[in-house]
């Protein structure tokens, strides 16, 4: 978290510079012969600085591949991921493995925190790891929760707090390194909707504060918190709307007018 | 009704009985109550507005004397507006079902593109709504309103969906489409 109290650092748009996420010709198949799986098929993407991206599409429509690559969590079987102006499909496992740590924050469905760390442990460890302070990690941490709006709740076990507010502690700690690009992955598949309402407020927030954000849902509350929508088909990038610019009076919701 | 009437019109000139059943056709047992009338109903509207004309009456030696219409320059003009303009953020799901039909049907216009149109148009309409939701307390009235609003929008989201799935296995089969 900045000084001032906003949740990330301001960072303005790279006007036409390559995004700082990229993918070119970008393909994952499994299997082979009949068998062959196409889950990514030849996507070209290029996320500018500051956007908010939602992927939607089905289950099996290849959303969480996609992610994936692009988080250097799988390799492609053919195409480029690019992360910051650098090419990482081909980086080596250790080299990957501290890129995510530094410049890449995940969010998960299953929010895949530490069962035996407390909150605020969870987020401070993600800081650690990425070679802060301890002192440091301790008051970014202090103050992220904060922000997510479990500063009462820092000292708890995951086991004691809702699925909203462990979704919470993990975007805290998605956040903690200043990350290039947060991914996230269904992150209000496992929650009601209250729960949800909270993440899509706080997805706002990371929009408001032109955080980089890519996020795969099959929920439209989700994609509708996103500057831009692409719908993801087979693999294959469909269609691609921006949600950002609209100047339409909200009463025209109401569909009263003419 | 009068639109769809029209896009019907579009593939071929016809009289009543025959929109009446591919109007049927088009919306199941939802169409069951339909009569015949009110297609001429509507049919007489569109002719008074120029919209439609009749081609030729038909004088068979026994039965009942069949009127078939066909577009006007401006019927025609009309089809191709009512396809191409967005149907707004309260549309109807039969509304909009039978305009993918007759889009199919006459050509007019692809199905998909229609449906990925109005996904864009709902999900704009998602995200304002949404945003105002979410500024205002869930428990005042006006917080309340724009719930139920967010919440319509999302269920005609998930049913376009389903319509994307069914027209493009109905495309893939290399059906023009409907039931006509």
């Amino acid at each position: 978290m900045t000084r001032d109290g906003r949740l990330v650092s301001g960072r303005s748009t790279a006007g036409g510079r390559p995004g700082v996420v990229r993918a070119v010709g970008l393909s994952r198949v499994y299997g082979q012969g009949k068998s062959l799986v196409r889950a990514v098929d030849g996507v070209d993407l290029d996320v500018p600085a500051g956007q908010t991206l939602a992927v939607t599409g089905p289950s099996g429509c290849g959303k969480s591949t996609l992610l994936q690559l692009l988080g250097g969590l799988d390799r492609p079987s053919s195409g480029e991921v690019w992360l910051g102006g650098r090419r990482i499909d081909h980086l080596g496992e250790r080299a990957l493995a501290r890129l995510r740590r530094r410049a890449i924050g995940f969010v998960f469905q299953s929010f895949h925190l530490m069962d035996e760390l407390s909150a605020v442990e969870n987020v401070e460890l993600a800081a650690l790891l990425a070679g802060a302070s301890p002192r440091a990690a301790r008051a970014r941490a202090t103050g992220l929760l904060a922000r997510v709006g479990l500063a009462n709740r820092a000292r708890h076990l995951p086991s004691e707090l809702s699925g909203g507010q462990r979704q919470r502690v993990a975007i805290a700690r998605a956040l903690v390194n200043e990350p290039l690009v947060v991914f996230a992955d269904e992150p209000t598949g496992n929650l009601d909707s209250t729960a949800t309402r909270d993440i899509l407020r706080l997805f706002g927030e990371l929009r408001a504060a032109r955080q980089t954000l890519v996020v795969v849902t099959h929920d439209d509350r989700v994609a509708a918190t996103a500057d831009r929508v692409v719908a993801l088909r087979d693999g294959t990038l469909l269609d691609d709307t921006r949600l950002d610019g609209g100047t339409r009076p909200l009463g025209a919701l109401l569909g009263w007018e003419g | 009704m009068q639109d769809v009437v029209l896009a019907l019109l579009a593939k071929e000139p016809s009289h009543g009985y025959d929109l009446r059943r591919r109007l049927v056709a088009a919306l199941g047992p939802l169409g069951e109550t339909l009569n015949v009338g009110q297609v001429y109903v509507t049919l007489t509207r569109l002719e008074k507005a120029g919209l439609v004309v009749q081609d030729r009456e038909d004088a068979p030696v026994r039965g009942p004397r069949r009127k078939v219409y066909a577009l006007t320059a401006a019927g025609q003009e009309r089809v191709t507006a009512w396809m191409g303009e967005s149907a707004g953020p309260r549309a109807d799901v039969p509304e909009f079902h039978l305009k993918l039909v007759a889009a199919a049907e006459s050509g007019l216009a692809d199905p998909l593109a229609l449906v990925d149109a109005r996904r864009r148009e709902l999900m704009r309409s998602l995200a304002e709504a949404q945003q105002a939701t979410l500024e205002h307390d869930t428990n005042s009235e006006a917080g309340l309103l724009l719930e139920g609003v967010a919440l319509r929008l999302q269920a005609d989201l998930r049913w376009l969906e389903a319509c994307e799935r069914t027209w493009a296995a109905l495309a893939s089969r290399g059906k023009g489409g409907g039931n006509g």
